[in-house]
């Protein structure tokens, strides 16, 4: 469970996020979702603590981020997974040295050890045999999933998902979204997902946090998406003229 | 440069070396980087320092003898002006200048970009301390191998001077050897790897800030780039008249 507790943030003077209060659980695929600049990035920013809140506090279980000294914080983290926007796959190191590195780091396996980790994560997101490759030589869906891998190698308890199918095509995007909500099931842990997808949110979304222009606009689950009345939210879902004619015609409620 | 911004990042730069001489998570890591780094100062250098040193050498000692031409000052006496320029001066500071631009604009550049494509928030979020994988070894690297370039760039220099010098006839063999020998004082040697290692640490401690904490795209790298070696440069211009102040 991850707890965000009155979150605000300022850059200059644009408030970006102006007091966000909302509880992350464990075992299911929490998303934050809301339009380009509605502070998403900025959020799971602060969560990770790559960014200091300007206010507020961020609890992990019953841990205090901010006041974990910098040693607690790293070991914190060796509990936290997180698949990056743009990846951040390391480029001069093989797919096998990327997914290998936190265990190289952080454990005393073996090497035979290690590697039969690599191939069990890259089964895992079903990349197997391109060990030896370099992740400028696979495609960007081929990255996300490597990225995957990497982050759940150690076995997280936190993991972190920024925008994990943009860029993708909608079958690619559904099949990483499946793997994830996969090992979050299967490993019990807190998963956190950026998106602005659609399609995430009616497949994925177990607990949904909408964020409009700063605030807190809606939360609940995709079984709720529908049957709301939230204003923001419709906004936000039925945004293509496409949906929005279907909704006028038969209703939101009725889809 | 205000004063102001000067001042601020010295502090940081000073708060920044706390976090970097910590414990290793893991000591074959460091150990695996720390080799690929002494390999790359070490062995990566030793043809600029050869080249550089040669030309030093014979440099010295053609122009010493044309200042010295016609005065009552035997002709071994250039022997002795080289061997002691090349030691207690010209290698340790002329290297490290040129390693300022080769080494640390490339250490600079190579942290600033994985600071761009977020591999280090990548690492820290796995939980690494980044400030020392990425600078410890590379510091420690640099401390063990540049002493030992600017050793080879001494005896490369003392023999540049000798091609310039003997071969073309300026004086004899005889004479240069002399020089070579008068007035040995083991102090410079001293000097000179106190020079060599202070400058070792300037050089990439200031390439490595420059690098771990630059912002925006490649302009600001690429300006970072050159921060590192303008800076280094004149911090160990400075160093060096402070050490000669100390030591001799
Ligand atoms: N480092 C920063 N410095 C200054 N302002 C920032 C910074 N990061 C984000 N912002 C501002 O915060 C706001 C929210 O940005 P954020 O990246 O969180 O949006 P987002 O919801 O992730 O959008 P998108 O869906 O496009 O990724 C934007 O207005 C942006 O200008
Ligand atoms: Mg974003």
């Amino acid at each position: 469970m991850i707890r965000a507790e009155n979150i605000r943030k300022s850059f200059g003077d644009q408030e970006v996020l102006k007091g966000i209060s909302f509880t992350f659980e464990a075992g299911k695929t929490n998303l934050i979702i809301g339009r380009s600049g509605a502070g998403k990035t900025v959020l799971l920013k602060i969560l990770v603590g790559l960014f200091a809140p300007s206010s507020g506090r961020v609890w992990y279980d019953d841990r205090d981020f901010s006041s974990l000294s910098k040693q607690q914080v790293r070991e914190l983290r060796m509990e936290v997974g997180m698949l990056f926007q743009g990846n951040a796959l390391f480029d001069s190191m093989t797919i096998e040295e990327n997914i290998r590195f936190p265990m190289d780091m952080f454990t005393k396996m073996s090497f035979l050890e290690k590697q039969s980790r690599v191939n069990e994560v890259l089964e895992r997101v079903s990349m197997e045999g391109i060990n030896k490759k370099f992740p400028s030589e696979i495609s960007g869906g081929m990255q996300k999933r490597v990225g995957i891998a990497r982050s759940i190698v150690l076995n997280p308890k936190y993991l972190f998902c920024d925008e994990p199918n943009s860029g993708l095509d909608p079958k690619t995007s559904i099949t990483i979204d499946e793997l994830i909500s996969n090992i979050t099931d299967d490993n019990n842990i807190t998963t956190i997902i950026n998106t602005h997808d659609m399609n995430s949110v009616m497949e994925i979304g177990e607990n949904i946090c909408l964020l409009h222009e700063g605030k807190l606009a809606w939360q609940g689950n995709k079984d709720q998406v529908l049957q709301s009345d939230n204003e923001e939210l419709h906004n936000f879902i039925f945004a293509s003229p496409f949906l929005q004619k279907l909704v006028d015609r038969v209703g939101a409620k009725n889809i | 440069m205000n004063p102001l911004s000067l001042l601020f990042h010295f502090g940081k730069f000073v708060d920044w070396q706390r976090q970097i001489y910590r414990r290793p998570e893991n000591i074959r890591m460091y150990y695996k980087e720390l080799v690929r780094q002494m390999y790359d100062i070490g062995l990566g250098s030793l043809p600029i320092i050869f080249l550089i040193s040669i030309f030093l050498g014979a440099v010295t000692v053609t122009q010493f003898y044309y200042q010295m031409d016609g005065q009552f000052i035997p002709n071994s006496f250039i022997g002795y002006i080289v061997r002691d320029m090349m030691i207690i001066e010209l290698s340790p500071t002329f290297s490290c200048i040129i390693l300022a631009g080769k080494v640390g604009s490339n250490m600079a550049a190579e942290i600033g970009g994985m600071r761009q494509k977020e591999h280090i928030d990548a690492m820290d979020i796995m939980g690494v301390n980044t400030s020392a994988y990425l600078v410890m070894p590379k510091v420690l690297a640099a401390f063990m191998m540049i002493p030992l370039l600017v050793t080879v760039s001494a005896f490369i220099g003392i023999a540049g001077g000798y091609l310039a010098s003997v071969p073309v006839g300026l004086f004899t063999h005889n004479d240069y050897v002399t020089g070579l020998r008068l007035f040995f004082e083991p102090h410079n040697i001293f000097i000179m790897f106190v020079k060599a290692a202070t400058f070792a640490i300037i050089l990439t401690s200031v390439s490595c800030y420059q690098g771990y904490f630059v912002k925006g795209g490649s302009i600001e790298l690429g300006e970072a780039s050159t921060r590192a070696v303008v800076y280094s440069i004149i911090l160990i211009l400075v160093a060096d008249y402070i050490i000669a102040l100390i030591l001799t």
